[in-house]
């Protein structure tokens, strides 16, 4: 127990008197790659951002020089030249043109995208970006996650099927609970007894698809530590899904009462409209904030912990002792900051699926 | 004071203005959202200690009502960082 306690203190000891620290300006971190030293100023803003980002290839570590990850199928499809569909290792880390196409630089007009090559070997700036379909990170953690939620899902509902009217065994203990919970929390109170059953596999597949993708977002190990749910994209299209069943669940109150709020005074609807504008965009607004607040709430999360991790490299570069002993207390609160990142992916599927829930049972309001 | 405004104003560039009003802001943000979700569990510390039973329903209340709140400062910070980000 004392011997723990003095590598500690020695740790600390290391990172608090291992040299002048001093802030460094935002210019420094832009160093060129063509330094003197073997291995490139570490840049952590460059670091964070490849680790949140969608990319061609499923980066997993760096030793030395060379790029350990593994390569994900670019599928391509342009007028000219109909569909491309080949391995992300053919671009060589985004060095190389590969069939006319190439992942454009940094610096150039459409960077980080898959642009078109001309027959020199430059980057055609004018034409068009091909459509590109590719199974990208974020879209091989989905598809890793979804196979996670069928294997979860398929044979319970075939031995619900099977053992009809037992108890609960293995499994469905763990999974019985929650789905009651989505119903009986979420679903009967915001929806209503009778009707709640119609919206039920959509309430119960999108708190399943945030939860799991939240959870698979914190772990470090591929097929897990890619950042699914905190892509604008993800949680817009979950949006979108949840704007698209209340605009068609709403019976003609529903629209009635956008345009012709009841209880508003008439001067707020005649001669300008302020009340319905109002409405309007607000039944706009509620689906990006739903979109919104999961996606700010898990990318900040992740930008957290991974500026903890950053933290230990930066202590690094000033000295390999300073190094080592911030590791101590950059791992101490990246432990801290994951704990609080599971709480929030359970809270963030639960208010959405919520507030899915409260737009449907507003859709189709009983009269009082 | 009203001459050092004028004279930083001035000295400082559009970028690195733009830069401190992101962080300014980011921060603003945080400090909203600490003073409102700290309300929240002001008022539910207190409900719960007047009615001890209905402790389950006021926690998930709060929770919901935290994550709400939230929302609003994850909003400013998305702004600040997409004025950081974007030039």
């Amino acid at each position: 127990m004392s011997r723990r306690i003095v590598t500690l203190v020695v740790l600390l000891a290391g990172l608090l008197l291992s040299g002048p620290l001093f802030a460094s300006g935002g210019e420094e971190h832009a160093a060129p790659a063509g330094d003197s030293h073997e291995k490139a100023r570490f840049d952590p803003g460059k670091f964070i951002f490849d680790h949140v980002m969608d990319s061609h290839e499923w980066h997993i570590m760096t030793v030395g020089h060379a790029h350990i990850s593994i390569p994900l199928p670019v599928i391509l499809y342009s007028k000219e030249k109909g569909l491309d569909v080949f391995l992300s290792s053919k671009f060589h880390h985004g060095k190389e043109a590969y069939k006319g196409y190439m992942i454009a630089p940094e610096g150039a007009k459409n960077e980080g995208k898959i642009v078109k090559v001309s027959a020199d070997g430059t980057i055609d700036e004018e034409a068009p970006l091909p459509v590109d379909l590719s199974i990208t990170k974020t879209v091989a953690a989905m598809l890793a996650s979804l196979i996670i939620i069928l294997v979860l899902f398929l044979p319970m509902a075939r031995k619900y099927v099977r053992n009809k009217g037992k108890a609960p065994s293995g499994l469905q203990n763990l999974l019985e609970p929650v789905i009651l919970f989505v119903r009986d929390d979420i679903a009967i109170p915001s929806i209503g007894k009778h009707r709640y059953e119609k919206f039920m596999p959509f309430l119960l597949s999108v708190f399943f698809f945030i939860l799991i993708n939240n959870l698979m977002g914190i772990i470090p190990i591929p097929p897990g530590g890619a950042n699914v749910t905190g892509n604008v994209a993800v949680t817009g299209i979950l949006a979108l899904s949840t704007f698209l069943i209340t605009s068609f669940s709403a019976d003609k109150h529903y629209w009635k009462h956008l345009v012709n709020a009841p209880g508003v005074p008439w001067w707020l609807k005649f001669p300008v409209p302020l009340m319905p504008f109002i409405e309007i965009l607000g039944t706009l607004i509620k689906p990006v904030v739903l979109c919104i607040r999961l996606f700010a709430n898990i990318l900040a999360g992740h930008f957290i912990a991974l500026s903890f991790i950053v933290l230990i490299f930066i202590f690094g570069q000033i000295n390999w002792i300073a190094g080592y002993g911030s590791s101590v207390i950059s791992i101490a609160f990246y432990i801290f900051m994951t704990l609080l990142e599971l709480l929030v992916c359970f809270i963030q599927a639960y208010v959405f699926t919520l507030l899915s829930a409260i737009y449907f049972g507003m859709a189709r309001e009983e009269h009082h | 004071m009203l001459s050092f405004i004028l004279v930083f104003f001035q000295a400082a560039s559009t970028a690195a203005l733009a830069q401190m009003g992101a962080a300014i802001g980011s921060g603003l943000a945080a400090i909203g959202a600490g003073i409102g979700i700290g309300q929240i569990g002001n008022r539910a510390m207190e409900a719960i200690a007047r009615q001890p039973e209905a402790v389950g329903d006021i926690r998930t209340n709060m929770i919901v009502s935290a994550a709400l709140i939230e929302g609003a400062c994850f909003f400013a910070m998305i702004v600040c960082l997409l004025i950081v980000f974007l030039a």
